[in-house]
């Protein structure tokens, strides 16, 4: 808009100046009051829908799950592994050195607490997104008995841990609680 | 440096843009010191108040078309899931649809101000031609839109509308058949309307730019009707204007926003509340308000060829306006005449609007066909006849001194003259 | 010539103004007291928690309530157990494991399960008739609640003179007089959690509030920010008016 006001303003009188430039002032004000509340609901109306928030949490039946058996269920479009693990499993993920990991992690620090057989992870590989495989038996694991990653390579170890590969971080252990025994919900 | 623009801003910035691209410079000639009549009254906001409809129902339009799917067995339950679901979604659909009518109130009373005064008339000929583009895109956009819900007034209005054309001869049947698509209003039909639904505001916004274009050539208007004489004349568009046009900006809100948020179906016909149903037919077919009176035209001959040449007259003789009539004064002012007969015509074309929405029977019939002949004597007889025959009155000497040139008394030294009284 | 004029045009604009009165249907039927009317209306939380448990109790055997969830449920009051438990209590078709088409209990992120599978199914358990969708009901008739609880209230005994059509119940607020539907609500036939008295009345205005909050769910956020933003619009309409008096104030105009 223009920068500078035209000579053609009128001559004001002393007491009106500050009068009149209050009133501008609110005026102003108020109008960008109004720009601001009216760009609110534009920009709002792209956040997360009630349809989209209301299925922001999956429930998954883990009683089907044999030990050493992984499943894929989607949570908010996306994969999520659930696996249960066998005690020897459970036992290397355990044992593994913290300083040969690229993304340093305890395996306890993945699982709930006396649930330690259940890793539940996002299977998403942290590299560049694609879904590591080695959720049967009969897919290739990796080196590390737990997921590879066919586009670049990358290998997580039974805790969802990158081991190997260009895969910065670890698998992510989404939120999730324990419903019983059976049941977790996650999200 | 060879083809830069001379820029003097103070922002560094601001004269870096303005140099290679003067929009800065124009802004401060076409909104900044652009010298306006002084005389204006608050009819004059309506030009403005369209430009900020539009902006407003591109913006809402936009976001709708991010959770609206064209398709016949999902457009209603997305709209639906837009009002239930989507954040504000109700706000966005209820100031698209309410802001369609307010975008045909302001129009329609910016139309009637330039018929009323005169804008019509030598040298803004081409203004006007512009103006009744911009009205029937915004009639195609409006009448596409209101489709796009596909409740029982969207399928069943477009029904009616698009086999008007088959009322052409020889290939009249093929065109309708090209446009639907099909052989009925079905799915290719609701997904061409969505395309030229999206692209018709954006070809109307180049349509207002040359609109606003041929509008600083000529310069605007006044309600005397006569000529700029001299920069007394005239006050710059800012802050005169800016601040006028702000105070009418708060009243269109705050009657859009008695509508949106009081009364959101007030303009919203029930049926279209219904999901649109190919083997039943409502039982009134009734466009929106804002196509009324065009609907009873079209209604208002038993012939069907008759009934459409005569709605599609009905805006080519808006287009031939400034050749009809014939009046050498511009203002009806100073028309004592033709003023009674703008109002009339006004009534003419209120009682058209009544009949569209009513089943053309009995009483309803008779008025329509008294109201269409009005309209079509109006422009085609009237104006043209009236123009020669009317004895105008004395125009003013000019805006500032809006004094009858030769008669009246002398004026006491210094004081403002009083503007002639308004209607 | 200006009195006329004015007279004119005063004429038309009344004309305006009746025009929707007039477009309508010769049917009259009393205009109710809702807790929702005017700008500061709100849904009563009681009649709309009543008139849901009407609907899940009645209506919803015929009729469907697709476009909402159940857990719109809690914009009338009702907490997240209570309505996991009545959304449970419907099953909504899902695919089984072996793909053939199963059942499963509802989710409050599901939509209301329809009563009938498709429209075919609808019509041939209707007499040919197809009980509507009650989404958006209210907004769907001239009339809007008024009209609805006329026509819940309207059955009756059909004057002599009538013939009644094949399965055609009459009813004094439906055009023509004959409806397809049989009479929904009969007094007691509903136990209301809350004690409230079951009569066909107080079910019908109950079922409407409840309708009409499922029609317009964003009814009480709009209202709400309809008052502050006419109050703003007000204030500015005001300021301006007076800038712009300041503005204009040394020229002549």
């Amino acid at each position: 808009m223009a920068n500078s006001m035209p000579a053609t303003e009128a001559g004001h009188h002393g007491g009106d100046v500050t009068k009149r430039d209050f009133l501008k002032l609110v005026a102003g004000a108020g109008a960008a009051v109004g720009v601001g509340a009216i760009a609110w609901p534009l920009i709002d109306s792209m956040n997360p829908s009630a349809d989209v928030l209301a299925l922001s949490s999956t429930t998954v039946d883990l009683a089907p799950i044999q030990a050493g058996q992984a499943i894929t269920v989607v949570w908010r479009g996306k994969p999520v592994f659930v696996r249960r693990r066998t005690p020897d499993e459970i036992k290397t993920a355990q044992s593994v050195a913290q300083n040969t990991l690229a993304d340093p992690a305890l395996d306890s620090a993945r699982v709930k607490p006396g649930k330690e057989e259940w890793l539940v992870v996002v299977g998403i590989c942290t590299h560049l997104g694609c879904v590591p495989i080695g959720n049967k038996p009969t897919e290739a694991r990796g080196d590390f008995g737990g997921w590879f990653c066919p586009c670049h390579g990358s290998q997580y170890d039974v805790s969802g841990r990158v081991r190997h590969g260009p895969a910065p971080a670890n698998l992510a252990v989404p939120p999730y609680a324990f419903d019983g025994d059976t049941k977790i919900k996650i999200g | 440096m060879a083809g830069l623009h001379k820029s003097e801003f103070a922002n560094p910035v601001v004269n870096w843009i303005d140099t290679r691209l003067p929009i800065f410079t124009m802004m401060q000639k076409e909104y900044g010191v652009f010298p306006t009549p002084k005389n204006f009254n608050y009819f004059w906001n309506f030009g403005a108040l369209a430009m900020i409809n539009l902006v407003i129902m591109i913006a809402t339009g936009i976001f709708l078309a991010m959770n609206y799917t064209p398709h016949v067995s999902m457009a209603f339950d997305s709209v639906e899931r837009i009002m239930r679901d989507v954040n504000y979604g109700w706000l966005l659909r209820y100031v698209h649809a309410n802001g369609a009518s307010m975008f045909f109130i302001v129009t329609y009373i910016h139309i009637f101000r330039g018929l009323y005064y005169g804008s019509y008339k030598a040298p803004r000929e081409l203004l006007w031609m512009i103006g009744v583009v911009i009205l029937l895109v915004m009639m195609a956009t409006a009448f596409m839109g209101y489709v796009l819900p596909w409740g029982q007034m969207s399928y069943w209005g477009a029904t009616v509308i698009t086999n008007l054309f088959s009322a052409i001869p020889v290939v009249g049947e093929s065109v309708v058949t090209w446009l639907w698509g099909g052989f009925s209003v079905d799915n290719p039909t609701l997904n061409r309307f969505f395309s030229l639904h999206f692209l018709l505001p954006f070809v109307l916004v180049g349509v207002v730019f040359l609109h606003v274009a041929a509008l600083h050539i000529t310069g605007s208007n006044n309600p005397l009707g006569i000529d700029v004489k001299s920069p007394q004349d005239t006050l710059p568009f800012h802050p005169y204007y800016t601040m006028k046009d702000s105070v009418g900006i708060c009243v269109y809100l705050l009657v859009f926003a008695a509508l949106v948020f009081f009364a959101p179906n007030l303009f919203m016909a029930a049926e279209n509340y219904i999901p649109a149903n190919p083997l039943v037919t409502p039982s009134e077919i009734v466009p929106e308000w804002y196509f009324l009176p065009f609907y009873a035209i079209l209604r208002s001959v038993p012939s069907k060829l008759g009934g459409v040449l005569l709605m599609f007259g009905a805006i080519a003789v808006l287009f031939v306006l400034p050749w009809l009539d014939t009046s050498p004064v511009r203002s009806s002012k100073f028309r004592p005449i033709y003023r009674n007969f703008f109002w009339v015509l006004l009534i003419a074309v209120v009682v058209l609007g009544l009949v569209g929405a009513h089943r053309p029977e009995g009483v309803w019939v008779v008025l329509g066909r008294l109201a269409t002949f009005y309209y079509f004597f109006h422009f085609l007889i009237l104006l043209p006849v009236l123009g020669k025959l009317e004895r105008p009155l004395p125009l003013p000497e000019s805006i500032s001194r809006p004094v009858i040139a030769g008669g009246g008394g002398p004026l006491p030294g210094g004081a403002a003259a009083k503007p002639m009284e308004k209607i | 010539m200006r009195i006329v004029r004015i007279l004119s045009l005063a004429a038309a604009l009344g004309a305006i103004a009746l025009a929707p009165a007039i477009a309508e249907e010769e049917i009259s039927y009393a205009k109710q007291k809702w807790s929702f009317d005017g700008p500061f209306g709100t849904f009563d939380r009681a009649a709309a928690q009543r008139g849901s448990q009407v609907f899940t109790a009645v209506c919803s055997n015929c009729h469907s309530l697709k476009q909402a969830y159940y857990r719109d449920l809690k914009g009338i009051g009702l907490e997240n157990e209570a309505i996991t438990a009545i959304a449970a209590g419907f099953n909504v078709p899902t695919v089984a494991d072996d793909g053939s088409n199963a059942e499963r209990p509802a989710r409050p992120s599901d939509h209301f399960r329809s009563p009938f599978a498709n429209e075919k199914a609808a019509r041939s358990a209707n007499g040919g008739a197809l009980p509507p969708d009650l989404s958006v009901i209210v907004k769907a008739r001239d009339g809007g609640a008024d009209y609805i609880y006329a026509l819940l209230t309207g059955y009756g005994e059909a004057p002599s003179s009538m013939k009644m059509g094949d399965g055609m119940n009459y009813n004094k607020a439906f055009t023509g007089s004959q409806i397809g539907m049989p009479r929904p609500l009969n007094d007691g036939q509903v136990e209301y959690a809350d004690g409230t008295k079951a009569t066909t009345e107080q079910m019908a205005k109950d079922v409407v509030t409840f309708l009409s909050y499922i029609a317009n769910p964003e009814m009480e956020a709009r209202k709400r920010l309809g008052v502050k933003l006419v109050l703003f619009l007000v204030l500015m309409t005001g300021v301006t008016y007076a800038v712009k008096r300041k503005v204009w104030a040394d020229v002549d105009h």
